[in-house]
C-alpha cells in the first residue's frame, strides 16, 4: 500500500472537431454497390419508382467525408472514453464493470450469429437456439427460478417486463382496477419505481430503518387491498444485505401481491443464495452486469427475467423450447404480455454471456461472489484507515457484501469540496469518474465504489492512494480540486444551465448552428 | 486447503491467487469469506454446489465449443437471404466494425463527458447525423429498438394531448404492434387500428375520417410500411389529424431518406425507426436501437424519456463539452414521477450508425436508395414471371420490400419456404397469419447485397417448387 504511485496521467484530447466541421463537399467515404446493368435498364430511373411528391430532391445534409477522416475522427473520439477494459473502474459502483473478455467479441462477430436474421427457419437456427436454452437453465439454477425470457435489452427493460406480467396476474385474477400499488424502498434502483409507474401503478417508497432497509413494520404498514406487488433490491446499493427479505416477501403474498427481485447486485450472491429461498415471484439478472458482457456505452444490454412456473404463461412469446430432439420457438403463448421488443431479444449479447458463463464454470462462479466481497471489505477498509472522513452510514459494525454506500460529509464540512469535486478530481489519475448515487441523495455527498472480481489488489491499492491524495489535497490546494478536471479530455462546462435552456440546448449539430447563429 | 492448493488463478479474476486471496482476508482480519457472508439467515442461503456446467478454461476449448454450437447454424453468408421486416441484411462496413469493436466504446458505460468526451460526442453526431435524414432538430439518444421508439411516440403524443386513444395503421409491423399494446396502455388503453386499401396496400383515409375524433392523441403509421408500400398521402394524413388536434408519429427505415421525402416534409410530428440496418449485423435481431425525433420545442423536448445528449461550451475557449438535456425529465433523476423510464439501451449501435451515416454522406444514401428502389422493382417484376405467384400483392410503389402472394400455386408459403431451403435460400417472412385476408403471402427483401444472379437464382428456385 505504501508503495503506490499515483499516475502522471493525462486523457488523449484532441480538441475533435464535430464531424460536420470536417465536411468538404464532394468528399466520400463508402461507395454503396450499384445494381447490375441489367437490373437498371429494366427497372429505369429511380425517381419514376416513388409515387408523385415523394422522391427527396435535396438528399440529406450528411457530412461529406474520405474514409480515413472517418476511421481516424472516431478513433479519437475512442481514446476520448474511458472505458473499463482501458481503466480502474471500480469507480462505478452498482454497475459491476467487468473485464469483458475479447474472445467474446470474436464469437459474437462470427457470422453464426452476426449473419443470423431473426425469421430464420428454427432448424437453420439450433445453434443459436440451444444457447438459448441452455443459457436459460443455467440461469434457473443460479437463481431458482423456473423459467426465464432473454427478450429485454437491459435491466430496467427486464423490470418493466416484471411489471407488465405483474399487470396480468392481477387482470386475470380480476383485481387490476383495485391492485395498483407497488411497494418499494428507497435505496432500491430508480428503475423499480419508475418502470412499474410507466405499467400503470403507484409506487409507495419506503425509506429506510436504521440497519438500511425498511423496517418489518413500515412494510406491513404499506401493504393493503390495493397492493399489487414489491419491488425491491438486495442488497440495495448500501452494500448491506436485508436479511429480513423473505418477512417483507410474505407479508407482501399475504396481502395478495407478488414479488419482483431486482437483481442488478447479484455479483456478491453467485452460489450463496437465491431468490427463490426467500420466496420471490420473479426476478433478473443484469446480463451486462453479472455475466460479463460490454456496456456498450449504455446498451445493448441483457436483462434476463426469471419467473416461478405459475408466471410463465406471462412471458414475452416466443419463448424457447426443446421437444428432447430439436429446440423450437413457441408463438402460441395466449396469456402472454405479448412483445416488449421485436424477435428474440439481444442475441449477440447472449453468445457473449454464454461464452463468460462456461469459462467461469461450476468452479469459480462462487469465487466470483467471494472475491467480489472480499476485494470490497478490503478497499473499505483501506479508505476508512486513510482517510478518517469517510463515513458509511446506516448498520454500524455490519460488513457490506459487494459495495457501500460512502460519505463524504465530514470532508465536505471541513473543506467545502464536496463529492462531485472529488468525482471529477478522480478522472485527472486515470479513473473513471465514480458513481456517486442515485437521486434523491438519501446519503449525503454520497460515493458508491464496486471492486468486483476483475480488480487486482493493486488496483484497490491504486484506488485508495487516490482517494487519499485528493482528500489531503481538499484541505492544502481545494482550488485544484474544485476547478478539476485538468488531464481530461474536455473540461467543466462554463454554465450547465445551457443544457435546461430551450434557447440555447442543442442535441444535434443543425440545432447548435442555428442557436449560436453560426453558419 | 487441499483444493486451494491444486486451485489456478482464473484469467478474469487476478485475486485469485491463493496467496493473494489469502493476504486480502488477512488485511480485512478474517479468516473466509464464510465469515461476511455467515450473516445471511441460514434458510436463505444455497447449501449445495451450484449444478452448471464445470469451467472451459482454456481459451481454445472455449473459442471452440461455441464455434461448434454457432456453426450448427446456417447463416445468411451461407444461403441467400430475403427475409427484412425491421431487421435487414445490409452490407456492414470495415469501419463501422472497426469502431464499433474499440474497447473504449465497447466497455464504457454512464461514465460524465469530461472522462467520456469521446462517447458524447460520438452520440450526439449521431443525433446530428439523422436530424439530417429525418430533417428535424431534436433526436434521442437510442432506445431499445424501433418498437419501443414508435411506442413512445405514442405515450408522449397521449401526455402532450391529455389524450387516451391512439389509431395505428394495420400496415405496421405486427411485433411493434404488440409492443406499442403492450408499452402504452396505461397512457392509450383505448388502440383502434385504420385498416389498408386491399388494392394498394395504403392508409385507407375513409377509414381514418371515420375513427378521428376528438379524443385521438396520435395517428402511428409507416413509411414504407410493413409491406415496403410508399405512403403518397402523408401530408394529407397529417392535415387531417391536425385539424382535431392530434398528432401523426411516421416509422421509417432510415436507409429510404436518401430517396424519399422524410416525414417531416409530409407533417408529421414525430419520427421514429431502427438503426441496425446503418451498420450494425442482424446478430439474429439482436442489432437493433431505436430512435425519436422530434422538433425542437419545448412541448415536445418535456416528454422525451430519454437521455438527450446536449453540446455546451466548456471553460477552455473554443473547446466543446456535453452534457444531459433537461435531466430532471428521466427517471434517473425523477424515478416514478419522470416521463416514462430509462435505463441501458442501444447506446452503442447508435455510434455504430453515426459511422455509418458519415462513411455514406448525402451522396452514399441517394444512390443506395435508387439501387434498392430498382433491385425491388426487378425483382417483383422477375418472380411475378413465375407461374402462380403474383408480386408485388399491392398496386403501389414498393421501396426494398414487397409482397409476393402465391395462392395461385395450391402451395402454402410455409411448404414453399421449406422446399427452399433445399436451393439455400430463405424465402420471405410468411405474412398468412398475421394478415390472413392477403392469403397464402410472404413478405420479401431485397437489399444492395442482391445482384441480379442472385435475385434470378430465387426466380429459379421458385418456379421448381412451385412445380408449374
Amino acid at each position: 500500500m505504501e508503495d503506490v504511485k499515483l499516475r502522471n496521467f493525462h486523457q488523449a484530447h484532441w480538441n475533435e472537431p464535430i464531424i460536420f466541421e470536417l465536411s468538404v463537399p464532394g468528399r466520400r467515404g463508402l461507395i454503396p454497390p450499384a445494381p447490375d446493368e441489367e437490373i437498371k435498364k429494366e427497372a429505369g430511373d429511380a425517381k419514376n419508382l416513388v409515387p408523385k411528391g415523394m422522391f427527396r430532391e435535396q438528399p440529406p445534409a450528411l457530412p461529406e467525408l474520405d474514409q480515413k477522416r472517418v476511421l481516424a475522427h472516431y478513433i479519437h473520439l475512442a481514446q476520448e472514453t474511458l472505458g473499463a477494459n482501458l481503466c480502474n473502474d471500480i469507480s462505478q459502483g452498482t454497475c459491476t464493470m467487468k473485464y469483458n473478455p475479447r474472445i467474446n467479441e470474436e464469437l459474437a462477430a462470427h457470422p453464426g450469429i452476426a449473419s443470423l436474421h431473426p425469421w430464420q427457419d428454427v432448424d437453420t437456427v439450433q445453434g443459436i437456439l440451444q444457447m438459448y436454452y441452455e443459457f436459460e437453465e443455467i440461469l434457473k439454477e443460479i437463481s431458482g427460478m423456473d423459467k426465464f425470457s432473454l427478450h429485454p435489452q437491459g435491466g430496467a427493460h427486464a423490470v418493466y417486463t416484471a411489471a407488465s406480467i405483474m399487470r396480468a396476474y392481477h387482470r386475470d385474477r380480476g383485481e387490476l382496477d383495485k391492485r395498483r400499488e407497488i411497494i418499494s424502498a428507497a435505496f432500491t434502483h430508480p428503475c423499480d419505481h419508475a418502470a412499474p409507474a410507466t405499467a400503470g401503478f403507484r409506487l409507495i417508497i419506503l425509506p429506510p430503518s436504521e440497519n438500511g432497509y425498511p423496517s418489518i413494520e413500515a412494510v406491513k404498514a404499506a401493504v393493503s387491498e390495493r397492493t399489487a406487488g414489491m419491488f425491491i433490491t438486495n442488497p440495495e446499493d448500501t452494500g448491506i444485505y436485508n436479511t429480513e427479505i423473505d418477512q417483507f416477501v410474505k407479508i407482501v403474498h399475504d396481502a395478495g401481491g407478488l414479488c419482483f427481485y431486482d437483481q442488478a447486485n447479484a455479483n456478491v450472491l453467485l452460489g450463496i443464495a437465491r431468490a427463490r429461498e426467500a420466496g420471490f415471484d420473479m426476478c433478473h439478472f443484469n446480463i451486462h452486469k453479472t455475466f460479463g458482457t460490454p456496456h456498450g456505452c449504455s446498451g445493448p444490454g441483457l436483462g434476463a427475467l426469471g419467473v416461478r412456473d405459475y408466471l410463465a404463461k406471462y412471458l414475452p412469446f416466443p419463448t424457447v423450447e426443446y421437444d428432447g430432439e430439436k429446440y423450437y420457438l413457441d408463438f402460441d403463448r395466449p396469456e402472454s404480455v405479448g412483445k416488449i421488443r421485436q424477435f428474440q431479444g439481444p442475441a449477440g449479447v447472449l453468445v457473449r454471456a454464454y461464452a463468460w458463463i462456461r469459462a467461469i464454470g461450476q468452479e469459480y462462479l462462487k469465487e466470483v461472489s467471494e472475491i467480489s466481497t472480499i476485494n470490497h471489505n478490503y478497499l473499505q477498509k483501506k479508505l476508512q484507515e486513510l482517510i478518517p472522513e469517510i463515513d458509511v452510514p446506516y448498520a454500524p459494525g455490519r460488513r457490506r457484501l459487494e459495495e457501500a454506500r460512502y460519505c463524504w460529509q465530514k470532508l465536505f464540512e471541513a473543506t467545502g469540496i464536496s463529492t462531485t469535486d472529488i468525482m471529477r478530481r478522480v478522472g485527472d489519475f486515470g479513473l473513471q469518474h465514480y458513481w456517486t448515487s442515485h437521486h434523491p441523495w438519501v446519503v449525503p455527498e454520497p460515493m458508491t465504489l464496486e471492486p468486483c472480481e476483475s480488480y487486482g489488489k493493486e488496483d484497490l491499492d491504486e484506488y485508495a492512494a487516490v482517494l487519499k491524495h485528493i482528500r489531503d489535497e481538499a484541505y492544502s490546494d481545494p482550488e485544484v480540486v474544485k476547478n478539476a478536471p485538468h488531464k481530461c479530455a474536455s473540461h467543466k462546462l462554463a454554465d450547465e444551465s445551457a443544457l435546461d435552456d430551450p434557447k440555447r440546448w442543442a442535441t444535434t449539430w443543425r440545432a447548435y448552428v442555428k442557436k449560436r447563429g453560426r453558419t | 486447503m487441499e483444493e486451494k492448493e491444486k486451485r489456478r488463478a482464473h484469467p478474469y479474476i487476478p485475486n485469485s491467487v491463493p496467496e493473494i486471496k489469502e493476504e486480502l482476508l488477512k488485511e480485512i482480519g478474517i479468516e473466509s469469506a464464510e465469515d461476511i457472508f455467515g450473516q445471511i439467515p441460514e434458510h436463505l442461503r444455497l447449501k449445495r454446489p451450484l449444478n452448471i456446467p464445470k469451467a472451459i478454461t482454456s481459451e481454445y476449448e472455449l473459442k471452440k465449443h461455441v464455434t461448434d454450437l454457432l456453426s450448427k447454424n446456417k447463416n445468411c453468408e451461407e444461403y441467400l437471404n430475403f427475409l427484412g421486416g425491421g431487421c435487414w441484411q445490409h452490407y456492414v462496413p470495415a469501419v463501422c466494425k472497426t469502431i464499433m469493436e474499440r474497447d473504449e466504446f465497447l466497455s464504457a458505460y454512464v461514465g460524465e463527458a469530461f472522462a467520456d468526451h469521446g462517447k458524447f460526442q460520438a452520440q450526439f453526431e449521431y443525433a446530428s447525423c439523422i436530424g439530417e435524414l429525418v430533417d428535424m432538430d431534436m433526436v434521442n439518444t437510442p432506445t431499445y429498438d424501433w418498437a419501443m421508439a414508435c411506442a413512445t411516440t405514442v405515450r408522449m403524443a397521449s401526455r402532450m394531448t391529455g389524450r387516451g386513444k391512439a389509431l395505428v395503421a394495420e400496415s405496421i409491423s405486427p411485433e411493434r404492434l404488440s409492443c406499442i399494446k403492450n408499452y402504452a396502455w396505461s397512457a392509450t388503453p383505448d388502440i383502434e387500428m385504420v385498416k389498408y386499401d386491399p388494392k394498394t396496400g395504403l392508409l385507407d383515409i375513409d377509414d381514418l375520417k371515420s375513427k378521428l375524433s376528438d379524443d385521438v392523441c396520435v395517428l402511428y403509421m409507416e413509411n414504407p410500411n410493413f409491406f415496403g408500400v410508399i405512403e403518397s398521402r402523408g401530408q394529407e394524413i397529417a392535415d387531417l389529424l391536425h385539424s382535431k388536434g392530434a398528432l401523426l408519429s411516421v416509422g421509417v427505415d432510415p436507409l429510404s431518406l436518401g430517396v424519399l421525402e422524410p416525414p417531416a416534409h409530409y407533417g408529421a410530428d414525430f419520427a421514429c425507426g431502427d438503426v441496425q440496418p446503418m451498420g450494425i449485423p442482424m446478430s439474429y435481431g439482436g442489432g437493433l436501437g431505436g430512435f425519436i425525433a422530434t422538433p425542437d420545442e419545448p412541448k415536445f423536448v418535456a416528454e422525451y424519456p430519454s437521455l438527450l445528449f446536449g453540446i455546451a461550451e466548456t471553460v477552455e475557449d473554443g473547446e466543446y463539452g456535453f452534457g444531459e438535456v433537461l435531466y430532471e425529465r428521466t427517471s434517473y433523476a425523477s424515478r416514478d414521477k419522470a416521463k416514462d423510464f430509462l435505463g441501458t439501451m442501444a447506446q452503442l449501435h447508435g455510434i455504430v450508425a453515426g459511422v455509418y451515416m458519415a462513411l455514406m454522406g448525402p451522396q452514399g444514401m441517394k444512390e443506395l436508395g435508387e439501387g434498392l428502389l430498382q433491385r425491388a422493382s426487378y425483382a417483383a417484376k422477375k418472380l411475378s414471371s413465375v407461374k402462380g405467384v403474383k408480386a408485388p400483392l399491392f398496386d403501389s410503389y414498393h421501396f426494398k420490400e414487397f409482397t409476393v402472394n402465391f395462392d395461385g400455386t395450391k402451395k402454402t408459403v410455409a411448404e414453399i419456404n421449406k422446399a427452399l431451403l433445399d436451393h439455400k435460400i430463405f424465402g420471405g417472412k410468411d405474412l398468412s397469419k398475421d394478415f390472413p385476408k392477403m392469403g397464402q403471402s410472404a413478405l420479401f427483401c431485397v437489399t444492395e447485397l442482391h445482384s441480379k444472379e442472385d435475385i434470378d437464382m430465387l426466380a429459379d428456385a421458385l418456379a421448381s417448387v412451385v412445380g408449374m
